[in-house]
């Protein structure tokens, strides 16, 4: 264990080192000079070169890469020039909402896709299984923030149950939270409840049909217990890859999402930046989501061995 | 009389050889028309294109016409889909917005194949280059899509053409490793040795031989890619960072519509229900090609 530990550490060290060179040179894509593109066309050539000397855009190229990479390394990300802040900063002022809907949305998919998963794994071939089935094509086939816009006309215009935008944080009570968060949580985890139902029915289909399970079937234990004890435990090891893959691609999500919903997150915030042309506030995010990401994978990869003994003692 | 029994032999073998195709061919439309899947996703996509190039003939309006005088009208008999807050007919923008979001989407699917293919097929066939190959597409796979997109297309500008170039950077890897993993499993196969005695050069090996065993899992694949980048292109337009106003695009519709969400219902439903269509018309699609093309893989409808 200790030693496939170790070699998933270093195998990460590439990974990460690329994502910091599309990152470095995302603000280099930039038609014509980026300190000019940033400023706008009514800047000073003075203020221009000031930028530029700031930024360090004079440079050889494989400097700047040095000096930008070695202040990434000890968590230096570069000034946001429209609010004058370190990244860093303004990135964790804004994290709040966006990781609360991401997780609110996992927590309301896993919720209800295992148990679908798992019925229509039971009851295959039968209507209930190509209705869930059909229901979770359809899901699939719906992005997160068309959903949000459906569901916001539904709810929040035509009903009239939920406010439609806005933000409440959670530190000033969880129902007010909750109010706001809902429908943007359902919006987002739906797509993520297809998914993990799809993965669920497929992994229990194969166990349901090994040989411990007729064994446990034909010892007489309880159904229940077959499902839940047997069955479950192993199916889950696909189930849970899905769940660590799907995560990054939740936060990224969240960020399209709340901007439907006017949710003050990082989707707001790289928007706005976008706007601005707050370039380094735009590459400091997204290297902070790809790289947590890529540790994620790592987490749930990790975690395989303490759910499933083969993986420990076979990768070597 | 020695030769005419030649050329006997060969032209029955010919005309074996195409009864034998014909057949295998009309084999392939039977079980492609039995997959329900296969079938409905592909009325759905072919309904979606023919309005799409047809739209100059199925509606009279301009997609950039603005009367005020018609701002916010609902669905009438005139009017399809109603009016937008500029006055603008949502049936002819929706269908004009179609255009481009299946060009768009068309466009990356084919450059996703091509880099894709090159791509995957290099990396499986030469060691070296497996191990730098991989290690970029791993760093690209590490960002979210949506995000990377969303970071090319602010730098290069919203411009149909960045969105093209930043889904093609995005979704590359993905087909590069599927066609790669197909390719290292016919790189082992004895007739590819065979070849390599005869002393084949790579490239023929590479593709002549190996290339076409790759394509039922990039189609595939690529049906998805085609289903992702509709999806992205159209939150890109609605998060404003993609297709430019005033052109019409499923996502500027959605943009447009959200401020009078409150008043016009029919901005919203119109276009959303074409986003659903065509990704559902590509899933079923690729979901049933799998089906037909690929029944190893086939998990989600055992």
């Amino acid at each position: 264990m200790k030693a496939y530990t170790i070699k998933r550490l270093l195998s990460l060290l590439p990974v990460l080192l690329v994502v910091a060179v599309v990152v470095f040179f995302l603000i280099h894509l930039a038609p014509g000079d980026p300190a000019a593109v940033m400023l706008g066309p009514d800047a000073s050539p003075q203020d221009v070169e000031n930028l530029r000397e700031q930024l360090g855009l004079n440079l050889p190229l494989y400097q700047q890469f040095i000096a930008w990479f070695s202040g990434v390394l000890v968590g230096d990300l570069g000034m946001s020039i429209y609010m004058n802040q370190p990244v860093l900063d303004v990135f964790l002022d804004r994290v709040g909402p966006t990781l609360s809907l991401a997780i609110l949305a996992q927590g309301i998919s896993i919720i209800i896709a295992i148990p679908f998963g798992i019925i229509a794994a039971r009851k295959r071939g039968t209507l209930t299984d190509q209705g869930f089935m059909v229901f979770a094509m359809l899901g699939v086939s719906v992005p997160s923030f068309l959903l949000g816009l459906l569901l916001m006309l539904l709810f929040g215009v035509y009903l009239g149950w939920l406010p439609i935008a806005g933000y409440s944080p959670l530190s000033e009570g969880v129902w007010s939270h909750l109010q706001y968060m809902i429908l943007p949580a359902i919006s987002l985890g739906a797509i993520q409840a297809a998914l993990i139902a799809r993965m669920t029915r497929s992994s229990m289909l194969d166990i349901l049909s090994t040989n411990y399970i007729k064994t446990a079937h034909a010892k007489g234990v309880k159904e229940r217990l077959v499902i839940y004890k047997h069955a479950l435990r192993n199916a889950f090891i696909p189930i849970l890859t899905v769940l660590g893959q799907t995560f990054g691609t939740l936060v990224a999500g969240a960020v399209v999402t709340e901007t439907v919903f006017n949710l003050p997150g990082i989707g707001q915030l790289i928007v706005q930046s976008i706007v601005r042309r707050d370039y380094a506030v735009i590459q400091g995010t997204i290297l902070i989501i790809a790289a947590s990401y890529v540790l994620i994978n790592l987490i749930v990869d990790l975690l395989y061995g303490a759910v499933d003994p083969r993986v420990r003692f076979n990768k070597k | 009389m020695e030769g005419n029994v030649t050329v006997q032999t060969n032209e029955l073998f010919l005309k074996k050889k195409k009864e034998m195709q014909k057949e295998r061919r009309n084999l392939f439309i039977r079980r492609f028309l039995s997959n329900k899947m296969a079938v409905i996703g592909s009325i759905i996509l072919t309904f979606l294109g023919l309005t799409a190039i047809l739209a100059p003939v199925l509606t009279s309006f301009t997609p950039y016409e603005m009367v005020a005088a018609n701002r916010l009208q609902p669905p009438s008999a005139e009017h399809w889909f109603g009016t937008d807050n500029f006055g603008r007919d949502i049936f002819s923008r929706v269908l004009y917005g179609s255009q481009v979001s299946l060009a768009v989407g068309l466009s990356v699917a084919l450059a996703t194949s091509i880099i894709g293919m090159v791509v995957g097929l290099l990396a499986a066939y030469y060691r070296l280059l497996d191990h730098i190959l991989m290690r970029i597409c791993d760093g690209l796979m590490a960002f979210p899509a949506i995000l990377l997109a969303i970071a090319i297309v602010a730098v290069l500008g919203p411009h149909p053409v960045n969105v093209v170039i930043a889904l093609t950077v995005v979704k590359s890897p993905e087909v590069a490793r599927v066609v790669r993993s197909a390719a290292l499993v016919i790189k082992e196969q004895t007739y590819i040795e065979a070849l390599k005695a005869q002393g084949a050069s790579a490239m023929r090996i590479i593709f002549m031989h190996i290339t076409p065993n790759t394509v039922s899992p990039l189609i595939i694949q690529v049906t998805y890619v085609f289903a992702i980048a509709i999806i992205i292109e159209a939150a890109l337009s609605f998060l404003g960072a993609g297709i430019p106003a005033p052109h019409p695009s499923w996502g500027n519709i959605l943009y447009d519509g959200k401020t009078v969400i409150f008043s016009a219902w029919w901005m919203t439903i119109f276009p959303g229900i074409c986003i659903i269509l065509a990704v559902l018309g590509l899933n079923l699609f690729g979901d049933g090609l799998r089906d037909l093309l690929d029944p190893h893989t086939n998990k989600a409808n055992k």
